[in-house]
């Protein structure tokens, strides 16, 4: 059984891990990472900067360790905004069909065909950077992904048997949707953040990069990225190799969450052929 | 054929009507005013404010400003970029092919890679290897393309020299190149000069990579789904029973059929093949769209940005058009 979810584990495991290193950031880290240390300018790694120093002379372990704050917490705060309000948006275009829902749709599926980064990139670039305006850049774009699963279970749901009984006995239509059908759908619509908070980050990894984070000095791995860029072509590899690993293996720890929670509900278990 | 043209077309025309309104909102409608967020706050004058504001046309009521947009676009007027004064749409026009090109490569390297490990992990299912490249996959899902790009040019251009750090050609070669189509493999073979085609190709092998590699997760996933699908069917099983050999059965009974939903993924991958133009752009100093609007952001050129993104807009409802139609032609089951 656990052999089988070894995904789900693996990817929860390394979620925890870095929830509990960001967190813990402040005991972990062994300098400021925003001030200059003794250890020189743009030194290799050694054991006192096991990841080595950029050239403000900051240590890039510590910095590394603090990174992961504006990342995690901009992908979690932009998932429960598009979940709560793409879900409620879902419930009543599915509810109320006709007009209503073909325009919503319409709507959501203009937001979806565009390239998410895109769309983040117009937001925040009319709305300037900072760490509201990419949650609120980052949760618009992903509001389809949690309109149409909502959308979709309400038009199943809203079939049932004992909706029909609701309905028979005189209950009022926001009574319907919000206590007999919505608390239905939650377990569908609940399966999204698995795979979207893996996206939220690299978006948020993405805006940062080119610059649509929050000013310097605060340590997020994207930017950090992107400082680093200007070093590349003189080999000082360790500016950007490793805020890049903690993104990957943030995401791929959520991402496996997902893979791991998508084997849990359609288990398409195939005999060798 | 030519009636389901006509019907999906007539479908985009409101689809890509919506997306333009949406571009407008994101622009004009949402807190934050162009011009404040073009100058600065910083010493600017009512007055210059106000002369911005007429200049861009955002003084007007928004309705009259929604029209304006709408009947600019219509007439293929995308504005008039403050940074260079050219047009907006002849600066697009100029560096459209660029990233049609980068994507074009980045596709056939995603489909090529996609596809092997696709095809090997069906086959291999629920084996060490299958986990293997499932993970691959996933992984190539969760790699920041311009980190991926970065890592690239790294090994390959500062490490090994084996490739150049970025741009369409050598700089020297590039100043008296002129260019006709614009798609540079093209230019180069139109001139006969071979060894401009292959500096071409240097130059875009490592931008080709890179977004081929994070879109081929995706193919690879949707193959290895498709052919697990496929392989279960009962001609296969005849197929086998026939008497053929593994690969005939794999290739052209298995692989033929599950190919369908695989090209309608291909096409779909359109729009996320875009963002990572972006970044795989910025990375390369590659002259295309996307860096064109990274350029007019960090220029505070507005109408350079609005024409950008309704260029993309229409552009990608395009290419999702093409891919309907072509997947009709595949599919003949498929009739609106």
């Amino acid at each position: 059984m656990i052999a089988r979810h070894y995904l789900l584990l693996a990817g929860t495991v390394l979620v925890a891990g870095f929830v509990l290193v960001t967190l813990l950031a402040p005991v972990l880290a062994p300098f400021d990472p925003t001030a200059p240390t003794l250890g020189g300018r743009l030194a290799p790694p050694s054991r006192q900067h096991p990841m080595g120093t950029d050239q403000l002379h900051r240590d890039v372990f510590s910095r590394v360790l603090y990174g992961g704050r504006v990342p995690l917490m901009v992908a979690a705060l932009s998932c429960v905004v598009s979940l709560l309000a793409g879900t409620v948006v879902g419930w009543i275009s599915g509810y109320a069909g006709g007009r209503v829902d073909r325009v919503l749709s319409l709507v959501m599926d203009a937001i979806y065909s565009f390239p998410a980064l895109i769309l983040a990139i117009a937001i925040v670039a009319m709305l300037g950077p900072g760490l509201a305006n990419m949650v609120a850049a980052i949760s618009f774009v992903y509001i389809p992904a949690y309109f149409r699963v909502a959308r979709g279970q309400v038009l199943v749901v809203r079939e049932q048997d004992f909706v029909e009984a609701a309905r028979a006995l005189g209950a009022s239509r926001a009574r319907i949707l919000l206590r007999h059908i919505a608390p239905n759908t939650l377990s569908a619509v609940m399966t999204v953040p698995s795979f979207n908070i893996a996206d939220a980050i690299l978006t948020e990894a993405a805006l940062s990069f080119l610059g649509f984070g929050l000013p310097p000095p605060t340590p997020d791995w994207g930017f950090d990225i992107q400082n680093g860029q200007r070093l590349l072509q003189a080999g000082f590899w360790w500016l950007i190799t490793f805020p890049g690993l903690m993104i990957i293996l943030v995401s791929l720890g959520f991402g496996m969450i997902g893979e791991g929670i998508n084997d849990l509900i359609n288990p398409r278990r195939r005999r060798r052929v | 054929m030519g009636r389901y043209i006509l019907a999906r077309a007539a479908l985009a025309v409101p689809m890509l009507g919506v997306l333009l309104t949406l571009v407008f909102v994101i622009l004009r409608v949402m807190p934050g005013d162009p011009c404040v967020a073009l100058l600065g706050g910083r010493n600017v004058t009512p007055e210059t404010l106000d002369r911005c504001r007429q200049a861009l046309g955002v003084d007007k009521p928004i309705h009259v400003q929604y029209v304006r947009y709408l009947e600019d676009i219509l007439r293929g007027n995308l504005g008039t970029s403050i940074r260079t004064g050219l047009p907006v749409l002849e600066e697009l026009l100029l560096r459209i092919p660029a990233t049609v090109e980068l994507a074009l490569a980045g596709m056939v390297v995603a489909t090529a890679l996609g596809l092997v490990t696709g095809v090997y992990a069906s086959l291999h299912s629920d084996r060490p290897l299958d986990h293997g490249l499932r993970i691959f996959n996933v992984a190539s899902f969760a790699m920041p393309v311009f980190w991926i790009g970065l890592m690239l040019v790294l090994l390959f251009s500062v490490r090994w020299r084996l490739f150049p750090v970025g741009g369409r050609l050598d700089p020297v070669a590039a100043a008296t190149f002129e260019p006709v189509t614009h798609f540079y493999l093209v230019d180069t073979l139109l001139r006969g000069d071979v060894a401009l085609f292959v500096d071409a190709l240097r130059h875009l092998a490592l931008p080709a990579l890179t977004l081929g590699l994070v879109v081929s997760g995706f193919i690879g996933r949707m193959t290895r789904a498709s052919m697990l699908d496929v392989l279960d069917k009962e001609y296969v099983t005849a197929a086998r029973a026939k008497g053929l050999r593994g690969r005939v059965v794999v290739l052209r009974h298995a692989l033929r059929n599950a190919l369908i939903p695989i090209v309608t993924v291909v096409g779909l991958q359109f729009a996320l093949l875009m963002a990572g133009a972006i970044l795989t752009e910025t990375v390369y100093s590659w002259p295309g769209v996307a860096r064109y609007l990274i350029a007019s952001i960090e220029a505070r050129d507005f109408q350079a940005i609005q024409g950008t993104v309704v260029f993309i807009a229409i552009f990608i409802s395009a290419i999702n058009l093409l891919v309907d139609v072509l997947y009709a032609r595949l599919d003949p089951r498929v009739r609106f």
